[in-house]
């Protein structure tokens, strides 16, 4: 297999783009030929990242040396490469964003949002992969920068185009437009808004390390020069600021935050479980590829502020929750709290922590993904997403409302469930942050979180009550519901078992990430740069 | 004085093409007039022919005493212009036969103005440049009301002839004033003794009147308020040729001037540079949040696209740094410029013909029933807007590398207000993609039957997409016009 080390990751990179021009080419009539050919690229993509699995070497995996690399010259003129390469880290999130595609394939099989059109819509969901896929292989600034910034513009069509078409005000206007429209403009302008400051982050990277040898934009060499201390001062405070307005738009961290439950609640179905599932990690595995490990000293200077909002997002996030009527985007703001954690995780520094948000990462995806799913299907059933409306679905789809009451358990961290290992460990891990981080900070934090995960119970409880059980109201009486079909049955089945999985077996994620994790945070928090930084 | 005809061979391939359009002009009857537009396309292409064997050829050749040289900027400068009038002509082709009135004359007028900005690209000296620069305006003024029966058309032509004529007073007046106090016009012999007589009060207003009409011809803010009236009126391809080649050649004219002839008085123009930068972005970028018609809109995006351009240079020259970097980035910012607004207006064309309307509102569905339409509306709209992976991101990335680089208060001010700026435009360039995708049909509108866009048109629409999208992924292509533009570094020092 010696021509995956170089094609592999090009492949699973472009080869949903290929897809997407071949889906062009497909009448548009020939719904069944789009929709196979879809399936068909999908599936291949997944298929070649579980080859990426099978052949990755996990005895070499160390930080900052990365496998099945490509490195080829791009744009000479600013000495940008186009540099691929996986480590442990990225290779869980990659493998879950082509997994979660193949489902999302299947799911839509099906189920059209108006006005329908399945070959534009698959062939976004596979442009959407393309940057997705890149973004987390990619092993170059502005190869990172162009990838981050290409899920954008298929993401802002699912939404504007698909989305939904309730009426509604804009804050501080008094114009009345649709929610699609609304959500899809604000979600680019909040992203494009951060990213501006990313790449104004990433060019000052570039050219300070003009003055350690030749300027570079590779991410492998400036995570070197970060490990020797080279980034200090003023200047790398407000470039991890810049990279930290890009990635926290993204993630998203309170108070950017505000974007995401309009978008997730505008976007139609197979969006929101995307960018659930999958665009929200490429802000955190931002924070651990290029902020962390290339300027170690800010990340420790900036952690109180991250655990901090972090805290402050859990504790939002689930009072928010709370005062939902709509079950959507209860889903939705149950995000905010949960990636939370996960930057909560992050922002210890330690080994458990950033372990802790990967398998935080990797279960939001399969979990809240699925919530979705779910919420869609139902959506598309009642024709109304108000819970106050709903009630008694366990007599009206006892399949559908035991599939939710799973998922729902799974995502307030109930043990033996793959939500419990990011939010538990991520607990455990702000009880002893980094040496040298404050104590006071840190454990304040812990409690914050302690007291969203009850919170979390709640609302999950909260919303299963008022959807799952008692007596259907007059309105449901009578009618005929489809409980869950074949398709949906597809899409969902592989999401329950692996959260099964990851909940009874976390090791088959940290096994993945441990030993990448503990040589990161020992390259860049154990070495002499950092604690020469904290007395400075 | 010997004279170098292969240095001149594209000027005199485009020469003799205008002499064969002239004359076959008034031997064709009215129903074989498309055999003019043919010979006017051909004869543009061909002129590439000896452009690309000079660029292989790689030497610089100097002519009339230095006045008119051929180097690679010059080669890569006119390479530009030949396809911008090349892509011009395409979109002219159906657009003007279906006015059914002056076709010759109407290939000879852009085929007059194209060999004025080449002669310019090469000029280096104040009146090789002038010329040049005068006689690609000229035809322009006839150009911008050649619907002669629309009233906006003849607004359109003579609010752009009488502030046009202003401002080629102003620009002449400040180059004979130029010339009375240093007694040379050549860039270089300029460049030698301007530095001496930069306190005298002759000298500051002779670049600043030099400055105001260099700014009317490229229609920055403040001296832009003929461009969206003169755009409307003129016919779309006349406006797509005064977007894309007038402006480069106006622009290009203000820069090797500043660069090259009057470096040493930076003090004097760099903070004007500066301003007109920033007030061009801002007030042309919030005018256009209000636009309701789409060649207003894109007039509006052109001026504060101007002002994108002149951020490295201006940044580069308010820190007193080395002009050579800044200068390079606005080269590939203009490149790319020129070849995704080419491609919008191509679209506007199209677009105004399966909808039948040239308002934005109008535009609404029309990627439903059109849906090839749409697509290449989004990929230049989002281009001009600088999204990855089209072509515009790396203006927008060069443009913001060259400021870094060279730091200060100055420079990072106007990275900030180019920062804010981007994300304003982004917001109007979307609302184009919004109503194209967006928004439904409106209920009761009345859809022309949608038929492919002409052959020629098509053409265009083919080349402009195939270069945005592949400059967009391999940038590396869009850098030759930096590589070419080190040739004036050596010689402006």
């Amino acid at each position: 297999m010696e021509w995956f080390d170089t094609w592999g990751l090009p492949l699973i990179v472009f080869l949903p783009l290929v897809g997407a021009l071949v889906l062009g080419l497909i009448p548009k009539e020939k719904e069944d030929a789009v929709k196979a050919t879809a399936l068909l690229f999908s599936l291949v993509t997944f298929g070649l990242s579980l080859v990426a699995i099978g052949l990755f070497d996990f005895d070499l995996d160390t930080y900052n040396t990365y496998q099945f690399e490509v490195n080829t010259r791009w744009i000479p003129a600013i000495d940008s490469n186009f540099h691929l390469g996986v480590d442990g880290i990225s290779l869980p999130l990659l493998v879950l964003s082509c997994f979660v595609t193949v489902l999302a394939v299947i799911y839509s099989w099906d189920h059209w949002e108006e006005p329908r059109n399945p070959r534009a819509f698959l062939m976004l969901m596979m442009i959407l992969l393309t940057g997705m896929n890149g973004t987390f292989v990619a092993l170059d600034l502005v190869l990172f920068f162009i990838f981050f910034e290409v899920v954008l513009v298929p993401m802002y069509f699912l939404i504007g185009i698909w989305g939904d078409k309730a009426p509604r005000k804009i804050p501080g206007f008094s114009r009345v437009v649709e929610t699609r429209l609304y959500a899809a403009i604000k979600f680019f302008l909040f992203t494009l808004f951060g990213s501006a400051f990313m790449l104004l982050g990433f060019l000052a990277l570039y050219f300070r390390s003009g003055e350690f040898g030749d300027r570079t934009f590779d991410i492998v060499e400036l995570t070197n020069l970060g490990a020797s201390g080279a980034f200090t001062g003023t200047f790398a405070f407000l470039v991890f600021f810049g990279l930290f307005l890009g990635f926290a738009v993204k993630v998203p961290m309170w108070p950017l935050h505000t974007w995401l439950p309009d978008a997730h609640t505008a976007a139609p179905t197979v969006g929101s479980v995307l960018l659930a599932a999958i665009l929200l990690k490429l802000g955190t595995y931002g924070f651990v590829r290029i902020s962390l490990p290339i300027l170690p000293n800010e990340a420790v200077r900036w952690a109180p502020v991250i655990a901090i909002l972090s805290a402050i997002g859990i504790i939002y996030g689930s009072l928010a929750c709370l005062a939902q009527t709509d079950m959507k985007r209860l889903i939705a703001f149950s995000s905010v709290g949960h990636m939370g954690f996960v930057m909560l995780g992050i922002s210890t520094l330690t080994d458990v922590g950033i372990n802790a948000s990967i398998i935080g990462m990797v279960a939001h995806g399969l979990i809240t993904g699925l919530l979705f799913f779910i919420a869609g299907s139902m959506a598309h059933r009642y024709h109304t997403r108000e819970m106050a409306r709903l009630g008694g679905q366990m007599k009206l789809m006892p399949i559908m409302g035991g599939i939710l009451g799973f998922t729902a358990m799974a995502s307030l961290g109930l043990p033996g469930l793959a939500g419990f290992w990011g939010e538990f460990m991520s607990l455990v891990s702000s009880y002893n942050p980094l040496d040298g981080l404050s104590l006071t900070v840190f454990r304040s934090a812990m409690v914050a979180g302690a007291i969203g995960t009850v919170l979390t119970a709640g609302y999950m409880l909260y919303m299963l009550q008022q959807v799952n059980f008692g007596e259907p109201s007059d309105e449901w009486v009578g009618r005929n519901f489809h409980d869950v079909d074949r398709f949906e049955m597809t899409a969902w089945v592989p999401l329950i078992i692996f959260t099964v999985v990851v909940g009874f077996y976390p090791n088959l994620i940290f096994g993945v990430t441990n030993d990448v994790v503990g040589s990161l945070v020992e390259m860049a928090f154990q070495g002499g740069a950092v604690t020469a930084g904290l007395g400075g | 004085m010997t004279i170098d005809y292969l240095a001149l061979a594209p000027e005199i391939v485009i020469v003799v093409t205008l002499l064969g359009v002239l004359s076959l002009d008034l031997f064709l009857p009215r129903r074989k007039k498309f055999w003019v537009a043919t010979l006017a396309v051909a004869g543009t292409a061909l002129a590439a022919v000896p452009l690309i064997f000079l660029a292989v050829e790689g030497s610089t050749r100097s002519m009339f005493d230095g006045s008119f040289v051929v180097d690679s900027f010059a080669l890569a400068l006119k390479g530009l212009l030949l396809v911008g009038a090349y892509i011009v002509l395409l979109m002219s082709v159906s657009y003007i036969e279906s006015d059914r009135y002056w076709q010759g004359e109407y290939y000879l007028m852009i085929l007059s103005s194209l060999l004025g900005s080449m002669v310019m690209a090469s000029g280096r000296d104040l009146i090789v440049l002038f010329i040049g620069l005068e006689l690609t305006t000229g035809p322009l003024y006839l150009l911008a009301g050649w619907r002669k029966g629309d009233i906006r058309s003849n607004e359109a032509s003579l609010k752009y002839f009488i502030l046009g004529v202003l401002s080629t007073a102003m620009m002449l007046f400040g180059m004979s004033l130029l010339f009375g106090l240093t007694g040379v016009v050549g860039f270089d012999e300029l460049a030698a003794v301007v530095g001496d007589h930069a306190a005298e009060p002759a000298m500051v207003l002779a670049v600043l009147f030099l400055f105001a009409g260099f700014g009317f011809k490229v229609s920055a803010v403040p001296f832009h308020f003929w461009a969206p009236d003169t755009y409307e009126g003129a016919p779309t391809p006349v406006t797509a040729y005064l977007s894309v080649n007038s402006k480069i050649a106006g622009f290009i004219a203000m820069l090797v001037v500043l660069y090259l002839a009057l470096p040493d008085l930076a003090d004097i123009w760099a903070p004007a540079v500066w301003a007109l930068s920033a007030l061009s972005m801002t007030v042309a970028n919030l005018s256009a949040l209000r636009q309701r018609n789409i060649v207003r809109l894109l007039a509006y995006s052109s001026i504060a696209q101007a002002g994108f351009m002149l951020v490295p240079f201006a940044a580069a020259a308010v820190a007193d740094a080395d002009l050579a970097e800044g200068f390079s980035a606005t080269i590939i910012y203009i490149a790319i410029y020129a070849l995704m607004n080419l491609g919008a207006f191509a679209v506007v064309i199209a677009g105004a013909r399966a909808t039948g309307s040239g308002e934005v509102d109008d535009w609404a569905g029309l990627g439903r029933y059109n849906p090839r339409l749409g697509v290449l509306a989004a990929v230049f709209f989002l281009s001009l807007a600088g999204i990855p992976p089209l072509a515009g991101w790396f203006a927008k990335f060069v443009m913001f590398r060259s400021v870094i680089l060279t730091g200060g208060a100055g420079p990072i001010a106007l990275a900030i207000i180019a920062a804010v700026n981007t994300v304003i435009a982004f917001y109007y360039y979307a609302r184009v993609v919004k109503a194209v995708w967006l928004d439904p049909v409106p209920e009761g509108a009345e859809i022309p039957e949608q038929r492919a866009p002409a052959g020629s048109l098509s053409l265009a629409l083919g080349l402009t997409t195939a270069l945005t999208v592949i400059i967009g992924m391999f940038p590396a292509i869009a850098t030759v016009f930096a590589d070419a533009s080190q040739v004036l570094t050596a010689a402006g020092g």
